[in-house]
C-alpha cells in the first residue's frame, strides 16, 4: 500500500536525525500535532530543537549550525514568516561557500497551506528567497519528488528550500507529465496547484481540447528540458503557469525564461495582487481547477478570434 | 603566567595591529585601497587582551566578528600577508580576495566572515556553539547590541549554558550617533536580564584577564568594554582628538622593552607592506 507523502517525509526526518545525526530546528515542534504528522515524537536529545519565538535570529542560528556541518533542518511553519527568517539564511548561508568557502548545507522546509489564514500566513512566499544566488528551490509534492530531494541534498553542501504544501501531505500518487505532440497548450503548475491542474487538464481533454502538462517542482535552478522545450514550441497556444505564490513573483520570471527559449505566449496565474483576509469571501487563493479551465478556454478563444480578425 | 608577562605578550599583538593599521589607513590615503576599510586602531586591546588569554588556555574558538576585525584576525593569529593581499584584492588573501576589509576570515584560525548585517554573528555564533559545543567569542559593537535579534541571541545562549564569550567592543559610536542619543539602558544591564555573566570595564588587559581567566568557556560570558576608536567608521580620516590611547598607556607601563618591541614590529610590518606592494 502506498504511503501518504507525510510519512515518508517524517521517515527521512527520523533517518537524517539518527543515521546522520543531523538537527531538525523550529518553533512549536512538539505542538500543533508533531508539524501535522511529519515529523517523528523526538526531543532534544534526538537533536529536535525547539527554538524561541525569534524568527529572525532563529535564521541566524540555523545558519551558525549548518557552519559547522550538521546539515540542519529547519522547519518554517508558515511560508508568510520567511519574511522573518529569510534574512540571514539569504545574506549569510546562501553565499558563504561562494564568499568564504565554507559551505552552509541546511534543508529548509517551508509550510504553506490554501488561504484563509490572512495577510501574512496564507499560501506560498518563495519569491523573496529566489533571487538570491546560492539557493535551490524545489516544491515536492509527491513521495519520490520528495526522496529526490532529499538525497541530493545529502551529495551537495548549498542552501535548499522546500517549499511544501499541507494539502500534499495526504497524497500517495505521483505525478506524470503528458507531453504529446500537437497540442493546443501546456499546463505548467508549482505546488498546490498540480492537483488542481491534473484535474483541469483531464476535464478539457474530455471536451475534446489537447491539453498537455509539466509538473514543476524543480524551481531553482530552473532547468527546461529539451523534450519540454519542443513541445511547447509546437504547442498551438504555448503555456499556463499556476502557483499559489502571488502572480508577480516567480511566476512571471519563469514566464520569461520559458518565453525567452520557445517564443511562445507564457500566460500565468497565481495569487491575485491582493491581500488576503480570513473567509473565503476574502481570501486569496490560488486558482482552482474550474478558474484553469475557463483561463484555458479564454486563452484559446481569444487567440482564435484574434487570428479569424487576421 | 604573570599579569607582567600576559600584559607584554598582549602589548606585542596589540602593536602589530596598530600598525598594520596605521599602514592601511595611508593605503587609503593614497587610494591604493579603494574600497570601504573598517580600521580597529585604538580598539585593538579588547581582541588581543582576548587572544592572549586564550592562547595561554591553549584554546582555538570559533570567532565570529563584525566589520572592524583586522585587529580580531591579527590577534588570533591570522597571517599579516594574508590580510595585506586580501585589502589588496589578490586571490591569495585570507578569503582569496572576496573579503575586502569588512567580511575577512580565516579558516586557519576558525574566524568565520561577516557579511555586513551589523549583529548577524551573534546569532551564528550561538548556533554554531550550540550545535559544535565548540569554545566560542562572538565580537559585537555598541551599537549592533541594540539589534533585536542580538538581544535573542543572548537570550538562547544563557538558556543553553552555551560555551560562548559575547564581546562588546565599545567605542560609543554608531558611524557618529552617540549612545546617549540612541538608548538609556547599559548593555551589561540587559545581557544580566537573560541571565549571562555580565560585566562592563575598561579596555585595561589586566581588567580584562581578571574577569575571563576563571570562566571563559565554561558558561556564557558577556563583557562591555569600553574603547577608544582612533579613525572614522569608514575610510580614512581621523576622530576627534582622542586621551587615554590603550596602546600608549600599556607602551609607558611596560618601559623601554616595550618600546623596542613597538620599533621592532613597526618596522617589519612597514616592510611587509612594501614587498607585498611590489609584488602587485
Amino acid at each position: 500500500m502506498a504511503t501518504a507523502l507525510r510519512e515518508t517525509i517524517k521517515n527521512i526526518t527520523f533517518k537524517h536525525l539518527k543515521k546522520f545525526k543531523g538537527q531538525v530546528f523550529g518553533q512549536n515542534l512538539t505542538g500543533v500535532g508533531w508539524v501535522a504528522g511529519t515529523l517523528p515524537k523526538l526531543y532534544e536529545k534526538d537533536g529536535v530543537i525547539e527554538l524561541p519565538l525569534a524568527d529572525v535570529a532563529n535564521g541566524g542560528m540555523v545558519t551558525g549550525s549548518a557552519l559547522v556541518g550538521r546539515r540542519p533542518f529547519y522547519i518554517i511553519r508558515y511560508q508568510g514568516y520567511n519574511w522573518l527568517n529569510c534574512i540571514f539564511i539569504a545574506n549569510y548561508a546562501c553565499k558563504s561557500k561562494e564568499i568564504w568557502d565554507k559551505p552552509a548545507p541546511m534543508f529548509i522546509r517551508g509550510l504553506s497551506n490554501e488561504g484563509g489564514l490572512g495577510p501574512a500566513s496564507t499560501s506560498s512566499h518563495i519569491s523573496i528567497f529566489y533571487k538570491m544566488p546560492g539557493i535551490k528551490i524545489f516544491s515536492p509534492m509527491s513521495n519520490n519528488e520528495y526522496l529526490k530531494v532529499y538525497k541530493k541534498f545529502m551529495q551537495e553542501d548549498e542552501v535548499f528550500y522546500i517549499s511544501e504544501h499541507r494539502k500534499s501531505y495526504e497524497n500517495k500518487l505521483e505525478f506524470k507529465n503528458t507531453i504529446k505532440k500537437d497540442l493546443d497548450i501546456i499546463l505548467m503548475p508549482i505546488s498546490v496547484t498540480r492537483f488542481e491542474s491534473e484535474k483541469a487538464k483531464n476535464y478539457l481533454n474530455k471536451l475534446g481540447y489537447r491539453v498537455g502538462i509539466i509538473h514543476l517542482f524543480e524551481l531553482k535552478p530552473f532547468i527546461l528540458k529539451k523534450k519540454w522545450l519542443n513541445a511547447i514550441k509546437k504547442s498551438k497556444y504555448g503555456v499556463l503557469m499556476t502557483d499559489n505564490d502571488y502572480v508577480d513573483g516567480i511566476l512571471r520570471t519563469l514566464a520569461h525564461k520559458i518565453n525567452e527559449k520557445t517564443n511562445q505566449t507564457v500566460n500565468v496565474m497565481g495569487l491575485k495582487d491582493k491581500s488576503a483576509g480570513y473567509t473565503v469571501k476574502t481570501s486569496n487563493f490560488p486558482p482552482s481547477a474550474s478558474e484553469i479551465v475557463n483561463k484555458v478556454k479564454s486563452i484559446i478563444s481569444k487567440k482564435k478570434r484574434r487570428k479569424k480578425n487576421g | 603566567m604573570n599579569i607582567k608577562k600576559y600584559r607584554l605578550m598582549t602589548f606585542q599583538k596589540a602593536s602589530l595591529c596598530r600598525h598594520f593599521e596605521n599602514e592601511v589607513y595611508k593605503r587609503v590615503q593614497e587610494k591604493i585601497i579603494n574600497f570601504p576599510v573598517y580600521l580597529s586602531a585604538g580598539q585593538e586591546y579588547v581582541p588581543s587582551s582576548i587572544a592572549q588569554l586564550v592562547h595561554n588556555k591553549k584554546l582555538k574558538p570559533m570567532l565570529f566578528g563584525q566589520h572592524r576585525g583586522h585587529s580580531i584576525y591579527l590577534s588570533f593569529g591570522g597571517s599579516v600577508i594574508e590580510l595585506i593581499d586580501e585589502l589588496l584584492g589578490k586571490k591569495s588573501g585570507c578569503t582569496r580576495g572576496m573579503g575586502g576589509s569588512l567580511s575577512i576570515s580565516s579558516k586557519k584560525i576558525n574566524m568565520f566572515g561577516h557579511e555586513g548585517l551589523m549583529g548577524s554573528n551573534a546569532c551564528m555564533g550561538v548556533g554554531a556553539c550550540f550545535s559544535s559545543g565548540k569554545p566560542t567569542i562572538v565580537f559585537l559593537g555598541d551599537a549592533s547590541v541594540e539589534e533585536d535579534y542580538v538581544l535573542a541571541s543572548l537570550s538562547w545562549a544563557a538558556k543553553k549554558e552555551l560555551p560562548i564569550l559575547f564581546v562588546v567592543e565599545d567605542n560609543n559610536y554608531a558611524v557618529l550617533t552617540k549612545k546617549e542619543d540612541r538608548r538609556d539602558w547599559k548593555a551589561k544591564d540587559v545581557a544580566k536580564a537573560f541571565k549571562l555573566d555580565s560585566y562592563d570595564t575598561q579596555d585595561s588587559p589586566e581588567k580584562i584577564f581578571k574577569i575571563l581567566k576563571k570562566n571563559i568557556f565554561k558558561k556564557p560570558i558577556f563583557i562591555n568594554v569600553h574603547t577608544k576608536r582612533l579613525y572614522w567608521h569608514s575610510g580614512a580620516g581621523e576622530d576627534e582628538k582622542v586621551f587615554g590611547d590603550r596602546l600608549g598607556i600599556e607602551m609607558k607601563y611596560l618601559g623601554k622593552r616595550a618600546t623596542e618591541i613597538d620599533n621592532k614590529i613597526k618596522n617589519r610590518i612597514k616592510k611587509l607592506w612594501q614587498q607585498r606592494l611590489e609584488k602587485r
